[in-house]
């Protein structure tokens, strides 16, 4: 078949106008909720000088250029709308909500595609349980995602990581996890992770543990290890642990969420801390977002922040398999 | 050879894997929203049939390999190699017993099987899914049964052992399904 043949044969869209239709009430159903509760919508660019540099995430660079006048400069399409949503915060928005696209290079597959819509919101003066709690009603009871008659689960990371792997995740050292890996018989984890304690966690969450969660219903695992803070301040009472919780569905990532730091000098460190990583990967170096950093020595408002990937919750709605059956022109038809 | 990377890893890409050739069956994108990208990989050893899953920290490549389906007919056994001629270019190759594997059974003088070759040298060998073999022995039936229920063992002239109806005899010529290893229906000649 002709490369022309085969864009011919597949013009459709990629789910049912059924779908379509379930996506569109899922939206009016989010918009409705936040309305109730005068959650202001808000948008902030897709375009923007600067991007996160969170080593995990790839991004997608333009440039601006006016023809003829020689000036240009680099545009990052977001990886997520945390850091423009935050000066809106430090700017006295008031909690605000936004549903809007992020892009994220490199990432495709069955779960992923590299344009996705996400809902991300900000509640001012919400500690991370109450921030779950909104989880449970807006997903678990409104979208009918909870396990039906029973408590919504919560678990701590170190709770989960013990209940699947058998072992204290915060105080093994890596002799913990190699012996783990060797008795469960995995002979790529070794390789994979090597010395480096972060990437065992991940590895045997993501491989053993995940899988496990919410099986009847939402899941919430809260107290992240700091050293997967990403932009969450750590528990003022235990700094090895930090304020980020995540949910999950049936093994499904649905959301993200973190009591959000506040302090500008701590936000540089880590800042600086992604760039190292970057540096050391020969990965591209994106330039410091001292907008945000101006913004939280400003001051941000106390509060908590969740972001919950929607093409996955429509997946969770349809029983889908694959995020190609919730989207019009997933990357193989865009 | 190409060098392939998990980005390209495709159901039916065949690669090496730990020296061995081997075909990847399902590959599997795994990424946390804040965490290291891997990929985990269903992929079968051509070599010893057995699939396994492994992963890969996503961006790590493998080489490939020179793994090519033929169509062959099988000419003969010579005691220690089983040899086959190419349908279209005549060529001829010899394959070992590990090669051959539970084909054998089913191998008829002149019958087109599929050879695997892995750098030229016959890896695998799928007999055709259904086979024309003379019975050589089986238990004499029960009169006037035509119903195929029950059944009796059946020896073929490959040595192949298939349960066939009780109205079937010694002598007769009978196509099976390899797949499954049945028969089918009697084959009049």
């Amino acid at each position: 078949m002709t490369e022309t043949a085969r864009l011919h044969a597949d013009w459709r869209p990629g789910c049912s106008v059924e779908v379509l239709r379930k996506r569109a009430w899922m939206l009016a159903a989010i918009r409705s909720y936040f309305d109730r509760r005068r959650v202001m919508e808000v948008e902030t660019p897709s375009l923007c000088r600067t991007v996160g540099s969170d080593p995990n995430l790839d991004y997608f660079a333009s440039g601006l250029s006016f023809e003829g006048s020689g000036y240009d400069c680099t545009l990052y399409l977001q990886t997520s709308p945390e850091f423009s949503m935050k000066r809106l915060l430090a700017a006295g928005s008031g909690s605000i909500y936004q549903i809007c696209k992020a892009y994220r290079n490199g990432e495709a597959g069955r779960l992923h595609n590299p344009e996705f819509t996400i809902l991300e919101w900000y509640r001012v003066g919400y500690d991370l349980e109450m921030l779950m709690d909104e989880v449970d009603e807006l997903v678990g009871r409104g979208f009918g995602l909870a396990a039906p008659g029973r408590n919504p689960e919560r678990i701590t990371y170190q709770q989960a990581f013990i209940s699947h792997c058998g072992f204290d995740p915060l105080i093994a050292e890596i002799a913990d996890f190699r012996r783990f890996a060797e008795a469960t018989g995995d002979p790529d984890a070794q390789t994979l992770c090597g010395d480096d304690i972060r990437l065992w966690q991940e590895y045997l969450f993501s491989a053993r543990v995940q899988p496990q969660l919410g099986k009847t219903g939402l899941c919430h695992v809260y107290d992240y290890p700091a050293n997967q803070c990403a932009l969450a301040c750590l528990k003022a009472d235990d700094p090895r642990l930090a304020e980020r919780a995540e949910v999950f569905y049936q093994g499904l990532e649905l959301a993200n969420g973190f009591r959000e730091l506040d302090s500008a000098g701590e936000q540089r460190e880590r800042f600086q801390r992604e760039l190292e990583i970057r540096r050391q990967a020969g990965k591209q170096l994106p330039s410091i977002d001292e907008r945000l950093l101006a913004a939280l020595n400003a001051g941000l408002p106390d509060c908590s922040g969740m972001a919950l990937g929607l093409d996955r919750l429509l997946m969770c709605l349809v029983n889908a398999s694959s995020i190609d059956e919730v989207m019009s022109f997933s990357l193989s038809r865009a | 050879m190409a060098i392939y990377s998990t980005n390209e890893f495709k159901g039916g890409l065949k690669v090496i894997l730990d020296g061995d050739p081997c075909s990847i069956i399902e590959n599997e994108f795994v990424k946390p929203g804040k965490g290291q990208a891997f990929n985990r990989v269903k992929i079968r050893n051509l070599k010893t049939g057995r699939v396994i899953e492994r992963t890969f920290k996503s961006g790590d490549t493998l080489d490939g390999a020179d793994v090519v389906e033929r169509d062959m007919q099988y000419l003969y056994n010579d005691g220690e190699f089983w040899h086959f001629m190419a349908e279209d270019t005549f060529e001829q190759y010899s394959a070992d017993s590990n090669a051959v594997s539970d084909a054998v059974k089913w191998l008829k003088e002149q019958d087109v099987c599929m050879v695997t070759l892995w750098n030229g040298t016959p890896l695998s060998v799928a007999p055709p899914n259904f086979v024309v073999l003379k019975i050589v022995e089986t238990d004499p039936g029960i009169r006037g049964d035509t119903s195929g229920g029950g059944g009796k063992p059946a020896t073929l002239e490959t040595g192949a052992v298939v349960r066939v109806p009780l109205f079937v005899q010694t002598d007769e010529v009978i196509r099976v399904d390899t797949r499954k290893g049945e028969y089918v229906s009697r084959v009049k000649e």
